[in-house]
């Protein structure tokens, strides 16, 4: 046990300059990676022939998934069951070990045909995407609304909303409040908020009832569902999500956010967030909900079951209300965004998969009953049925009239591949325990994301 | 080196080592330092020829991919794409990011949980068992504290996460015993997440450095023990000048595990806070990981690594060389 330690001093120079030899040889070798995708390969991917048709001959496509979303599982068996040549190899790794591992599972030589993941980044400018466009004007996904498929493409430049396509979605999401109405009942409050002010008015009550205003958890970061929408209701919409989207000279420092920040700030002076809130995890926030701990809370349409099953009647889910009455909705929804890899073997069979999910009604509604989320596609299609006033289908009503309003913005979180784990997090924990102010929160963001984005 | 007695050494010295580079154990290769130097190149054949599978091994896993490391840090690079050269730009951002030094400090503070409470319980444990009577208690003690180095880093980050929390063990005992009042969410609050991490360190570590030292401790000639008490010396004189010297290989050893474990924790941080709150448990292994595998600049990530291995070889070479002063 000692003897690695007491190795004999009089080797050491050896070992260093064996050392020192083998660094200079190593970096006298070439830089590592690739080279930057040439123009030539960029317009290889434009030539790509589409064929709508699908195969005849048996294939296998592989898909990179999350674990815990079934989603994909559900609607490969369908489809296997209404195309028996076509089966599926589905492998699942934690979110964080897949977003972090996806450009070395993409530039291997066997990528997976479809992956899960949450931002394009730098992978399509490795040329490790496929550019979906062709398919797109094939199958007519043009039909979609804009404010869908604007988020999934990005330019040559890196910033997305303009761009080929890289991503679409399987179900699309949308935020709200949900609000224990049990609660609510016993405090006097007879329905959601109509305005920011009522909505303070609420959490003023509840507070004094005793109740946590707010459940929410930020040991992972899910209290910047609340941020977020506070920020939503005062910033300017379309140059927060020219921020989110990487365009040039767009900053997070602005007006609207530093008044949403400050917002929040007023809310943790006031203990409307529970006294443990850094301590407290996605899970453990969903489960204290669900228990009936807290009057609302900001959350996607991803907990829409669980939340019903819980609570049953005793809770609704609604758009986080405008600052003024009447005002339009603003609130955070991204698809369920789904890549294919640019060295995939089958991308027609991948792209006629991607379709029938928008497309076929059994598959939307799959999507619909197993996530909660829109299907998306082209708006005249039918939509999934729905048991009535369920939380799945306030859901869907939700997603439909933010789309009237044309208010969907994309999560800040998924801004850049950094900022969620290196700002947004650990200065939200700061926040909401009233350690920083609203406006040094915007102003240290920003100098993350610049950090990151400017190199 | 020394001669292959089986007996430890006797040196009258004050506070000398006793047992001197102990365990002259099995396998030492007991290469006779004069003489013999002609046979030396066949035997030094064979004897690389037995290295090889070992060599290459370590030469694949551990030697090229630090070279590539430390290539990797002089540039700009995503993992995937083409690079770019950018010289020191990656250690000056190391070495100016007040995010990442910050992240050291943090690291440079856990030593105090993950070496000086565990070594120091250790001493004090080991001695204690050295005095009962052999027997099962003994043992038993020894299995015991022994447990906690089998469960994983991981696995006890998550326990203890469980245990910090609101309406966790820790607080429910605090309750029983009438301190209610300083029950918190301790993994949440700025002041006390720190060490509260470092102390699940202290837990896992404890363990190891006990049962390290108390076959240390077996390896002191008793009659050195007989000596001091005859000299009628009480426990702590014995344990200072008996026990204490008698350790200093064992102590230097667990110095410098501890002491690595420490600067280069990741596993229980990042199952028990991720870094938070704010910053406030954020360490280098966690940065590391996050820029090279979140933010995908594998060169800052690489340079910050080498920049980590450099600061554990500035801590923990001094220890190997004051552990050698009196061979």
């Amino acid at each position: 046990m000692n003897s690695p330690l007491r190795r004999p001093g009089r080797r050491r120079p050896v070992a260093v300059v064996a050392f020192m030899a083998a660094a200079g040889f190593a970096l006298a070798g070439c830089a590592p990676g690739g080279s930057a995708p040439s123009d030539e390969d960029a317009s290889a991917a434009a030539a790509v022939e589409v064929n709508t048709e699908l195969t005849t001959e048996e294939v296998t496509l592989t898909i990179a998934d999350e674990t815990g979303f079934p989603v994909t599982d559900v609607l490969a068996e369908e489809f296997t069951k209404q195309h028996p040549n076509v089966t599926f190899e589905i492998t699942r790794d934690t979110f964080q070990n897949l977003t972090a591992n996806a450009p070395r599972l993409l530039a291997g030589d066997n990528p997976p045909d479809l992956i899960r993941l949450p931002t394009i980044g730098e992978a399509a400018n490795d040329g490790l995407l496929a550019n979906l466009d062709p398919y797109a004007e094939a199958y007519g996904w043009d039909a979609w609304p804009e404010t869908q498929l604007s988020p999934l493409r990005m330019n040559d430049e890196g910033t997305r909303g303009s761009g080929p396509l890289y991503q679409v979605g399987l179900g699309y999401s949308i935020t709200g409040i949900y609000m224990n109405t049990a609660i609510a009942e016993e405090l006097g409050i007879d329905g959601p908020p109509q305005t920011m002010a009522e909505l303070e008015e609420d959490l003023a009550t509840a507070k004094e009832a005793g109740e946590i205003p707010i459940m929410a958890g930020d040991q992972d970061g899910v209290v910047n569902f609340v941020v977020q929408a506070a920020m939503n209701q005062y910033a300017d919409k379309d140059e927060f999500l020219s921020w989110m989207f990487n365009e040039p000279g767009s900053s997070y420092n602005t007006e609207g956010n530093i008044q949403g920040a400050e917002l929040i700030r007023d809310w943790a002076d006031a203990g409307y967030f529970p006294e443990d809130i850094n301590a407290v995890d996605y899970f453990t926030f969903v489960t204290r909900f669900s228990e009936g701990e807290g009057l609302f809370a900001f959350n996607g349409n991803w907990e829409a079951a669980n939340y019903q099953e819980a609570l049953g009647d005793d809770v609704e889910f609604f758009l986080v209300p405008p600052v003024e009455e009447g005002g339009d909705h603003v609130a955070m929804g991204a698809a369920n965004s789904f890549s294919v890899a640019a060295g995939s073997d089958d991308l027609d069979t991948t792209a006629y998969f991607l379709d029938w999910i928008h497309t076929d009604p059994a598959a939307r509604q799959i999507i619909t009953d197993v996530t909660g989320a829109s299907p998306g596609g082209d708006p005249a299609l039918e939509q999934p049925t729905v048991e009535e006033g369920s939380l799945i289908a306030n859901a869907l009503e939700m997603a439909a009239q933010i789309g009237e309003e044309n208010g969907q913005v994309d999560f800040m979180s998924n801004t850049t591949a950094g900022i969620y784990a290196g700002a947004i997090i650990p200065e939200s924990q700061l926040l909401v325990t009233s350690m920083i102010t609203g406006e040094e929160f915007v102003t240290r963001v920003q100098e993350f994301y610049e950090n990151e984005v400017g190199e | 080196m020394k001669e292959a007695t089986t007996g430890p050494v006797r040196d009258t010295g004050q506070g000398e080592p006793v047992a001197t580079g102990s365990a002259p154990t099995g396998p030492v290769v007991a290469i006779p330092k004069q003489g013999k130097r002609k046979s030396v190149g066949r035997a030094g054949y064979a004897a690389w020829l037995m290295l090889l599978p070992a060599l290459a091994v370590y030469i694949g896993f551990v030697i090229f991919p630090m070279l590539m490391g430390l290539q990797y840090s002089f540039y700009d690079w995503n993992g995937v794409g083409a690079s770019t050269f950018v010289g020191i730009a990656n250690y000056t951002e190391v070495l100016t990011n007040p995010v990442l030094l910050g992240s050291i400090l943090n690291a440079i503070t856990l030593i105090i949980f993950f070496t000086l409470i565990p070594i120091g319980t250790g001493l004090m444990l080991a001695s204690l068992i050295r005095s009962m009577r052999q027997g099962p208690a003994a043992s038993a003690a020894q299995t015991i504290l022994f447990l906690p180095q089998i469960v994983p880093l991981a696995a006890a980050g998550i326990a203890w996460a469980w245990m910090y929390a609101q309406t966790g063990t820790v607080n429910q005992f605090l309750n029983a015993i009438g301190l209610g009042g300083i029950t918190r969410s301790w993994l949440a609050d700025y002041n006390t997440a720190l060490p509260a991490v470092g102390l699940i360190g202290s837990w896992v570590l404890t363990g190891l450095c006990t049962v390290l030292l108390l076959t240390g401790i077996g390896k002191i000639d008793s009659s050195l023990y007989e000596a001091v008490r005859l000299d009628g010396a009480g426990w702590w004189r014995e344990f200072f000048t008996v026990t204490l010297p008698g350790l200093k290989q064992e102590i230097a050893v667990l110095a410098t595990l501890t002491i690595i474990a420490a600067l280069s924790s990741f596993d229980i941080v990042y199952t028990s806070t991720q870094g938070g709150p704010g910053r406030a448990t954020l360490v280098p292994g966690i940065s590391i990981f996050r820029i090279g595998f979140t933010q995908s600049d594998v060169g800052l990530a690489s340079a910050f690594g080498m920049v980590l291995m450099v600061i554990v070889l500035l801590v923990v070479l001094p220890i190997q060389r004051l552990s050698k002063v009196n061979d």
